[in-house]
């Protein structure tokens, strides 16, 4: 358990926040400037705010008012950059042990073997920074972080510097970081994708305020964080996948109503995340008839809110979770909706991508379906 | 040997000495002046980094006269440094020290340029990764600024093989003591007939001079090579 509360000016507003990340990956999750970065910073003992204390599990990393401080290299941190940072002039495998030099010697040891596999960097080992893809190079920094034995993980917006097809190659080995190590993660972003993927819970920071805090479900579907005008928006669904159709089609189970998506790689059985975009769906007041979408979920209206623009946005409750719908206010009149009106949720199968549906669940998630394998 | 003449081999092997003693014994200095003015704050900054640059725009003849007046056996740190069998005035260890604080400011300025083009942030990840400051510099920071460093123990030998005036005013011009190259060119110079023997020197100091600026060459792409190429 990480628990953090620091005040420090910026240009711009003051920070002035504290929260609790439970173990998982906790998002810090915010748009640019904030202060995402201004909070790992301070965990990692790179910048000083004015006042403050970190603790992790019974350690104190710092506490301004009894004048603690420990510098950033006895923290054991795992810091993952967003420009990965590997030392230039060592190879791929003297970077990835550096930080065993320095771990205390009656630190659980990472296995290299072990870490190399999990990340897939075994070709790489004898090769200098300099040759590596971006895509690489992050794999082997987060491999670096780990094998430094570290009780904490802090990763700040590590995929922002690639490119799509590169997100989806590093996003997986997040996913297996969360899965496999049982170390608590702080990871921050800036993309609902992310979370999305990886939030065990999320910590929505605005102006250098927390603004909401939460799971990865709550937070998402929530349609006061996410701002009508973002593209990104959209509820989180946790299902379990039945079987794999002849036909190109899987299908899932969400709290008793069905999913069918475009073929998935996992396993019948496993429980999955689905990400559905808020501008992927339809909302209809009778249930639908003769029509090509194959997911049709019933709900009732909860909430909907206006933006400035012409949009709006229709948070649904339904028995597969919280479904959020951008839709146009004309509609929204022409539909009369509102607050307990009764309508269905309309999803293309296709809408929903590969990289909007991720593996395991972490945590209590699961329970949530309310059934068992 | 007999073509050099005794005196001038002499001066050449004097001057070899002085130079490698002059640069090698500086670089510890070199490199921690040229940290903290790349990389700390602190009072008096301008000051220290003046002070450093001095030697490089005073006439040598001043920075010689006031090393006579500071380290001379009546000055205060060389009756300071007696007691401890240190002494410079006239001896060979007095063209070093003279050599040494001119070839100062140019090994500086390399290495200081050579720190500043270290990314901080690669420190920086090296100090999460639990390294100490100390451990930092000798694992990240110094195999990062070695071409730097090469070049300006390279430009502190050269010119202490070159330096002249501080030294003369400084410790004189005593064959076998302290008669450095430059000092012997100068001195074949005043005699008749010197010419030849000069001429000889002057060949040798190019020869030297070539030899180390390609030394340094190799030695510093060798180095850079290590670096991935940057």
């Amino acid at each position: 358990m990480l628990s953090v509360a620091l005040r420090q000016k910026l240009s711009e507003f003051s920070l002035e926040i504290s929260f609790e990340a439970p173990p998982g990956v906790t998002v810090l999750f915010g748009g640019s400037g904030s202060g995402k970065t201004t909070v790992v910073n301070a965990v990692a003992g790179l910048n000083r705010p004015e006042t403050g204390h970190v603790a992790l599990n019974d350690r104190v990393l710092f506490d301004l008012d009894r004048g603690i401080w420990l510098p950033p290299h006895r923290r054991r941190i795992g810091y993952i950059f967003q420009e990965g940072r590997l030392f230039p002039h060592l190879t791929v495998q003297q970077n990835l042990l550096f930080g065993r030099w320095f771990a205390p010697k009656g630190a659980a040891r990472e296995d290299l073997d072990r870490i190399v596999t999990m990340l897939g960097i075994a070709p790489l080992l004898s090769r200098q920074p300099g040759d590596l893809s971006g895509g690489e190079k992050q794999r082997v920094a987060i491999g670096r972080a780990l094998l430094a034995s570290p009780d904490l993980i802090l990763a700040d917006e590590p995929l922002a510097a690639l490119d799509e097809a590169r997100k989806e190659e590093i996003l997986p080995y997040f996913e297996r970081l969360r899965d496999e190590v049982k170390i608590p993660v702080l990871y921050v972003s800036h993309s609902a994708a992310e979370v999305a993927r990886l939030a065990t819970s999320v910590v929505v920071l605005q102006d250098g305020k927390v603004q909401r805090q939460g799971s990865a479900a709550e937070v998402l579907s929530d349609d006061r964080v996410m701002p009508t005008g973002v593209r990104a928006a959209g509820a989180l669904l946790e299902a379990r996948l039945k079987r794999h159709h002849p036909d190109g089609l899987s299908e899932l189970e969400a709290g008793g109503l069905p999913l069918f998506l475009p073929q998935l790689r996992q396993n019948p059985g496993s429980l999955l995340r689905v990400r559905i975009l808020a501008q992927d769906v339809i909302l209809s007041r009778h249930k639908p008839e003769g029509l090509s979408a194959l997911n049709i979920l019933p709900g009732t209206v909860q909430h909907i809110r206006g933006g400035n623009g012409p949009g709006a946005m229709v948070s649904l409750k339904t028995d597969a979770g919280r479904v959020l719908a951008r839709i146009t206010q004309r509609s929204a009149k022409a539909l009369e909706l509102e607050e307990g009106i009764h309508c269905y949720a309309v999803v293309k199968s296709v809408a929903i991508a590969r990289g909007d549906v991720s593996g395991k669940i972490h945590g209590d998630a699961g329970s949530k379906l309310g059934e068992t394998p | 040997m007999s073509w050099l003449g005794p005196e001038g081999w002499q001066a050449v092997t004097l001057s070899l000495k002085v130079s490698i003693w002059a640069s090698l014994l500086t670089l510890p200095f070199g490199i921690f002046t040229a940290y903290a003015l790349a990389r700390w704050h602190f009072p008096g900054k301008q000051l220290v980094n003046g002070l450093v640059h001095l030697p490089l725009i005073l006439p040598p003849v001043v920075t010689g006269y006031l090393l006579l007046l500071a380290f001379g056996t009546q000055g205060p740190l060389g009756s300071l440094l007696q007691p401890l069998g240190i002494s410079f005035a006239f001896r060979w260890t007095g063209a070093a020290l003279a050599a040494a604080i001119m070839g100062f400011p140019l090994m500086v300025r390399a290495i200081r340029l050579s720190i500043e083009a270290v990314d901080p942030k690669l420190e920086e990840a090296a100090a999460t990764l639990g390294a100490s400051p100390l451990w930092v510099f000798g694992t990240v920071t110094l195999p990062l600024i070695l071409p730097g460093v090469i070049a300006g123990t390279i430009l502190g030998f050269a010119k202490a093989m070159g330096e002249f005036g501080a030294t003369i005013t400084f410790v004189s011009n005593i064959p076998g003591q302290t008669q450095t190259l430059p000092s012997a060119i100068y001195a074949f110079l005043q005699v008749p007939g010197g010419e030849s023997a000069a001429l000889r020197l002057v060949l040798i100091s190019v020869g030297v001079a070539m030899t180390a600026l390609i030394l340094s060459e190799i030695l510093a792409r060798r180095a850079s090579k290590r670096l991935g190429g940057m």
